[in-house]
């Protein structure tokens, strides 16, 4: 086992933003359905659009940042080890088996990960963000866009909704599976986490030898990205 | 403790830009409340408005004579104010009818002259006590000239000094108590109290027919009337009515149909009101006066129920009867039936978009509750290239409900005579005889009567627009972005956040949620019970 300094600075701050976002969101949303009630129905729907412009720039900018750092390549699907990975949480976890894929700074996320978190990245937040934007526009259709009615955005919106809370509450679930209960909330608090040295050095190896020339370039660059928060927060 | 740097950072930031501009100084704002600078424009606040000199009429020579008649006013008043009788020959306070578009039946003469209405049904045949509001001298029947100059009762609407009074059943003369020399010689613009001795006592009394006009308003508090009351703006009818020669601006659709010559809040108060997007943003489909007329009828009750069926009855010696509620309201009149009251009344809610249709007094009756006028529009209706050049808007609205005569062979409304100076001229508040009201009516505005007639239910529907209340009592989102008692429930044409749901939608988010719980808590439960497991078997082994 070794440590590794696996979510950058960055990273961890757009997760923890993101992740505050969206809770006020799904807060401050359920509220302007009329399931309950806690700040009012005008702050809620102020807090939500707040929440939702501050959302909005900062997937831009972590979008922007995952291209110029490569990190987009985390979220490709990938069928190796999807298979294992299944049959680990279905029944290897209940017997302490390892982990089937390793983690390394070159694949931070196991295959299902990928395909959860890249299916937020690419279907669900963008289209909750149309649907919302056009909420907040067109909710008086008179001009522009014709909707005959807002019910179908408000239908995708709130489906929407309901799955991140789903989401929510597997990943929170999730978190206590790793190495530890709590090594995996550790490490997206600290950056930090141990990984087993050899399963990483052989995704490393395969990753490399698949794209020599294209990854060589961004582990240097990532070693560069690496050291920046830290001195800002010096 | 720079490895917590980035989670505080990120923990805090977002509550921190959603504390700053979320809750902005809201506390703050309603605490300063009455003293928030209100967004105005073409509006004198009355602390910088002077008053408006009139000449002192009573120096002039030619009113200082004792009037042989009131005709000999108005001649006198159009010595000086020469040619001002066009205006006012022009206008429908002296027609009491006007030309209007009325879809699918053209251009149609609507007025006060001819439409029916579900109150006092309609002036004809009774002309002599209904034209006790019109601005004239005589007209007791058909044979009224409405091109006489002198027939024009200038007083009514100039008279400063409050003796002023038209006589009942006199065609409009002033009472024979009225000194028309006091009078003449104190005059000056319309007040509160020149417009409201007709408006507030449409329909035979105070509030009967608006809901939102009474004579509370003439003294009234914040709460009954923002603009009008006495110790804030004390603005008069004529402040937002705005008028040039004698063309009063504002209509209401219980006479008139299309969307012209309107008063509006935006007038003043600009289309972008709130200093909050999402609020200016309603105004495109809700109109100013949905959030802010809350309640109607604020002073004093209003007819909401006129029931005529009823009439008639008389009491055992013969002789009309007048019964009260225990607010002291007409409960029931011999001469008109059954009356309901209410006051503080919470409006219906329509969408409107400025076009009123009407049933004319020939029109057959096609479906009942009959339909005296009807607002048009729909969520649908977004005003462009359509019927309207703006969306249809959520209005208040108080709907009068009423049974009054009908004749059942022709289908028709029935335009009864209600009054006459004498008994046996077939007026029904003298000889209470329906077929016979029926046919001196009928036969006098030149409709078949068939004889027969029963009562059918009619709706009539006026707009709010008066006894807007002071900002901190107006409808708040709750009022109707609710599932429950959602001010707007009845509108059901459109998704409305906070009161609609895809009931679909409910069941299958609500499911997910629950079998996420259900998959991880149990999955969590093996882990635990196959982890102890494994210790005791390890603790065995060794």
């Amino acid at each position: 086992m070794k440590k590794v300094y696996l979510y950058k600075g960055y990273e961890r701050f757009w997760h923890w933003s993101q992740a505050v976002l969206v809770f006020a969101l799904i807060l401050t949303g359920f509220e302007i359905h009329s399931s309950y009630s806690i700040f009012g129905f005008e702050n809620a729907v102020k807090l939500h659009n707040i929440a939702a412009w501050s959302f909005l720039v900062l997937t831009v900018f972590t979008i922007f940042w995952d291209f110029t750092t490569g990190e987009w390549k985390q979220y490709l699907p990938t069928s190796k080890n999807l298979k294992a990975q299944i049959q680990f949480y279905l029944s290897g976890i209940f017997k302490n088996a390892p982990h089937p894929a390793g983690k390394s700074i070159l694949s931070k996320l196991n295959p299902l990960q990928r395909i959860v978190y890249g299916g937020l990245k690419i279907m669900v937040f963008p289209v909750m963000f149309i649907t919302g934007f056009l909420y907040y526009f067109f909710h008086y259709p008179s001009q522009g866009i014709e909707l005959s009615s807002l019910e179908s955005i408000a239908v995708i919106h709130t489906l929407g909704a309901f799955a991140v809370v789903s989401f929510t509450v597997v990943h929170l679930y999730l978190i206590t599976t790793g190495h530890t209960v709590t090594s995996n909330l550790k490490a997206m608090v600290t950056g930090w986490e141990e990984v087993d040295e050899t399963a990483s050095r052989h995704i490393e190896e395969e990753i490399m030898a698949g794209s020599k020339t294209v990854l060589k370039p961004v582990e240097k660059k990532k070693a560069k990205t690496e050291r920046k928060p830290a001195e800002v927060e010096a | 403790m720079k490895k917590f740097g980035i989670l505080f950072l990120a923990l805090f930031l977002p509550l921190f830009i959603i504390t700053l501009l979320g809750f902005d100084d809201k506390e703050e704002a309603i605490n300063n409340a009455p003293t928030h600078e209100l967004k105005l424009e073409n509006y004198t606040m009355k602390a910088k408005r002077h008053t408006h000199e009139v000449v002192d009429h009573t120096t002039f020579d030619e009113l200082q004579q004792d009037f042989e008649n009131a005709h000999k006013v108005t001649e006198a008043c159009l010595g000086c104010h020469t040619g001002r009788h066009t205006e006012i020959m022009e206008t429908a306070h002296w027609r009491w009818e006007r030309d209007e578009v009325i879809e699918g039946k053209g251009v149609v003469s609507l007025g006060k002259k001819n439409i029916l209405n579900n109150f006092c049904i309609g002036i004809n045949g009774s002309e002599a006590t209904c034209t006790r509001c019109h601005i004239g001298y005589g007209w007791g029947d058909k044979s009224f000239d409405f091109n006489e100059p002198t027939n024009i009762d200038c007083l009514v609407c100039h008279d400063q000094t409050d003796t002023y009074e038209k006589g009942k059943g006199m065609s409009g003369y002033p009472a024979p108590s009225v000194d028309l020399n006091l009078v003449a010689s104190n005059v000056g613009s319309p007040r509160k109290e020149n417009c409201g001795v007709c408006h507030f006592w449409g329909g035979g009394g105070n509030n009967v027919k608006h809901g939102d006009l009474d004579e509370a308003m003439l003294d009234c508090s914040r709460e009954v009337d923002v603009h009008m009351a006495a110790e804030g703006e004390d603005m008069s009818c004529i402040e937002c009515h705005k008028t040039e020669n004698h063309n009063i601006t504002g209509k209401l659709y219980a006479l008139s149909s299309e969307n012209k010559n309107r008063v509006t809040c935006e007038q003043c108060h600009t289309d972008k009101p709130h200093n909050d997007k999402v609020l200016d943003d309603h105004l495109c489909r809700v109109a100013c006066q949905t959030c802010h007329i809350p309640y109607y009828a604020k002073g004093n009750s209003t007819k909401m129920i006129w029931d005529w069926s009823t009439a008639g009855q008389l009491g055992s010696d013969g002789h009309e009867m007048h019964e009260n509620d225990a607010d002291g309201n007409h409960k029931y009149l011999s001469i008109k039936g059954t009356f309901i009251w209410d006051d503080h009344v919470v409006p219906e809610y329509y969408w409107f978009n400025g076009i009123a249709k009407h049933q004319l007094i020939e029109d057959k009756i096609e479906s009942i509750p009959v339909q005296m006028n009807t607002l048009d529009g729909s969520y649908k209706d977004k005003g462009l290239c359509q019927k309207s050049i703006q969306p249809s808007k959520i209005w208040p609205v108080k709907v009068h409900r009423g049974r009054q005569i009908y004749d059942t062979v022709n289908k028709t409304l029935i335009q009864p005579k209600l009054w006459d100076k004498e008994h046996g001229q077939g007026a029904y508040w003298k000889d209470f005889d329906w077929a016979e009201a029926s046919q001196k009516g009928m036969d006098y505005v030149g409709l078949p009567f068939s004889g027969e007639y029963d009562f059918v239910e009619t709706e009539m529907y006026w707009p709010l627009n008066h006894q807007v209340a002071p900002k901190e009592q107006s409808l708040k989102c709750l009022d109707c972005h609710a599932r429950e008692n959602s001010r707007i429930a009845s509108l059901g044409d459109f998704y409305l956040p906070g009161r609609d749901y895809n009931a679909g939608v409910e069941i299958l988010g609500i499911f997910l949620i629950i079998s996420s719980l259900l998959g991880v808590l149990t999955h969590a439960a093996i882990r635990m019970l196959s982890s102890r497991k494994r210790k005791m078997n390890q603790h065995l082994n060794n």
